[in-house]
Order: structure tokens, then C-alpha cells, then sequence
């Protein structure tokens, strides 16, 4: 967008000559991918389970600036990027979608108890290690 | 972008509450057309399964047939002018943290009461760290 001229309120067009410049149809193009993405994520998955996970995106971005346009990142930053890696991978160990229709409430009882024995099973294997 | 959009406005032109009320406006529409959003890709199905059924075309128009949906991206795209309104009076430094790392906790609060989704333990802490992070990463 920089390299284009600055547009005036006045001529509002010239931003739709801006679409057919290659980088920003492509950014466009690409922001399409992600949207079909998100859309058909969130049609089997939580909100809540796509949201955090979207977010990695800004730990790529982070990197991506690291590593191949050669940006420094601040502590601040990589202690960010740990976060977020981190909230991620918890996310992602549980299930996918927990909101079931009601013929289905026997099945999701199951399964949340199945998630709570999943989630004490890893906290109680060390203190056995421990102990022996 | 905003540059090339620049209107001219007296630096410092918001206080703090008008600051505050335009975080808010924006997190409050992106959080509610996330919401829609995800309401209405919950009533169509699993996409995946409605393209094994009837093609791509037949994803694309169970998705453009949804009012719900369409009242989603309003929300999203209200998101977004918001989103430009409020660079225009604040720094990008404090509107981008800000705004994505709230809008976060708001969605996992209105999933749960809206979508009824189950945020557990689990989900809350993700939400949070994530929040956090995304905050020192633009930050």
C-alpha cells in the first residue's frame, strides 16, 4: 500500500485500481484462504477451541520477522511468543467441540468426564514416580 | 494503509475515556460477530461433510444462504471501520494489543453464556495465556 500514491478522501476509485495491484489481489486472495479456513473450522470446532489456535498466526509473524527479514525480538517478545505457544498447546490437548445438541447430552457427559480423567491422569503420574 | 488515509486531526485529540470507549466499541463488535459467526457455521454443519455431499458449490451456498452468517461478517466488518476509526485517534502501539488480547477473553466469556460451549479449566487458562501473550507480542 505504501508504494502507492497516497490516496485523497476525494478520489475514493483509485482504490479500486489499488485491488488489481498484484501484491495487494494476492493479500487479498490469501485473506480469503484464511477466512474459508476459519469458517470451516468453526463449523466442527468450539469457538473457544479456534480462537486461541488462530492465534499462533502472530507467533509465525514474530518469527517470520525474525528469521527471514532479520528483526530483533525483545525478551517482551519472545516471553509472548512462549505464551502463546504454550495457551495453544493446552487448547489443543482437549476436545474439539464440547456444545452438543441435546440428543447427544449422554455422549457429551461421557466425554467431559473422559477430558477431566485426561486432564488429573498426567498431574498424578509424577507424584507416583516420586514416591517410588 | 493509514497513511495514505491520513485526515488531518490535532495530536492527543482523546482522552482516556474516549480512549476506553473505543477499545470497547471495537472489541464489542468483534466479539459479537465472531459470535454470529460462529452460531451460524454451527447451525449449517460440518462444511466438510455438506462438500462430500453436494461440492464446493454446495458448501459456498449452504454458507451464503445463512442471515446469521451475514449479521456475523456486519459485526466483523463494523470490527474493522471501528478498528481504523480509533487508529486514526490513538497509536497503533496501544489499539492493536489492546483490542486482540480483550477480544479474546470476551469471546471465551460470551461462548459460554451464547454458544453454551463448555469453557472449562483448560479453556480459560489458554485464554488467558494467550491474552497475555498476544499483549507483549504487539505490544
Amino acid at each position: 500500500m505504501t508504494g502507492i500514491p497516497p490516496v485523497s478522501i476525494a478520489h475514493p476509485l483509485t482504490l479500486i485500481g489499488a485491488v488489481f495491484t498484484p501484491w495487494i489481489a494476492l493479500g487479498i486472495a490469501l485473506l480469503i484462504a484464511f477466512f474459508a479456513c476459519y469458517l470451516t473450522a468453526l463449523s466442527w470446532a468450539d469457538l473457544t477451541f479456534v480462537l486461541p489456535a488462530t492465534a499462533f498466526g502472530n507467533v509465525i509473524v514474530a518469527l517470520l520477522a525474525r528469521f527471514w527479514l532479520h528483526e530483533p525480538i525483545s525478551i517482551e517478545r519472545w516471553a509472548g511468543i512462549a505464551l502463546i505457544t504454550v495457551g495453544v498447546g493446552f487448547v489443543a490437548r482437549g476436545p474439539a467441540q464440547t456444545a452438543r445438541p441435546k440428543s447427544n447430552e449422554v455422549a457429551s457427559d461421557e466425554l467431559t468426564t473422559g477430558v477431566e480423567t485426561a486432564i488429573v491422569a498426567p498431574a498424578e503420574a509424577p507424584r507416583e514416580e516420586h514416591v517410588r | 494503509m493509514s497513511a495514505a488515509f491520513a485526515v488531518p486531526l490535532p495530536p492527543q485529540a482523546a482522552g482516556p475515556w474516549a480512549a476506553a470507549a473505543m477499545i470497547a466499541t471495537v472489541v464489542l463488535c468483534s466479539t459479537a460477530g465472531e459470535v454470529l459467526t460462529a452460531a451460524a457455521m454451527k447451525s449449517i454443519g460440518d462444511l466438510d461433510e455438506i462438500r462430500a455431499q453436494s461440492g464446493l458449490k454446495g458448501a459456498i451456498r449452504a454458507v451464503i444462504t445463512c442471515p446469521l452468517f451475514f449479521c456475523g461478517v456486519g459485526f466483523l466488518a463494523l470490527a474493522f471501520f471501528s478498528m481504523l476509526f480509533a487508529l486514526n485517534h490513538l497509536n497503533l502501539s496501544l489499539v492493536a494489543p489492546a483490542s486482540a488480547s480483550l477480544t479474546l477473553v470476551t469471546n471465551a466469556i460470551a461462548a459460554k453464556l451464547f454458544l453454551k460451549e463448555n469453557v472449562d479449566r483448560r479453556r480459560w487458562t489458554a485464554a488467558v495465556l494467550v491474552c497475555i501473550g498476544v499483549y507483549l507480542l504487539a505490544h
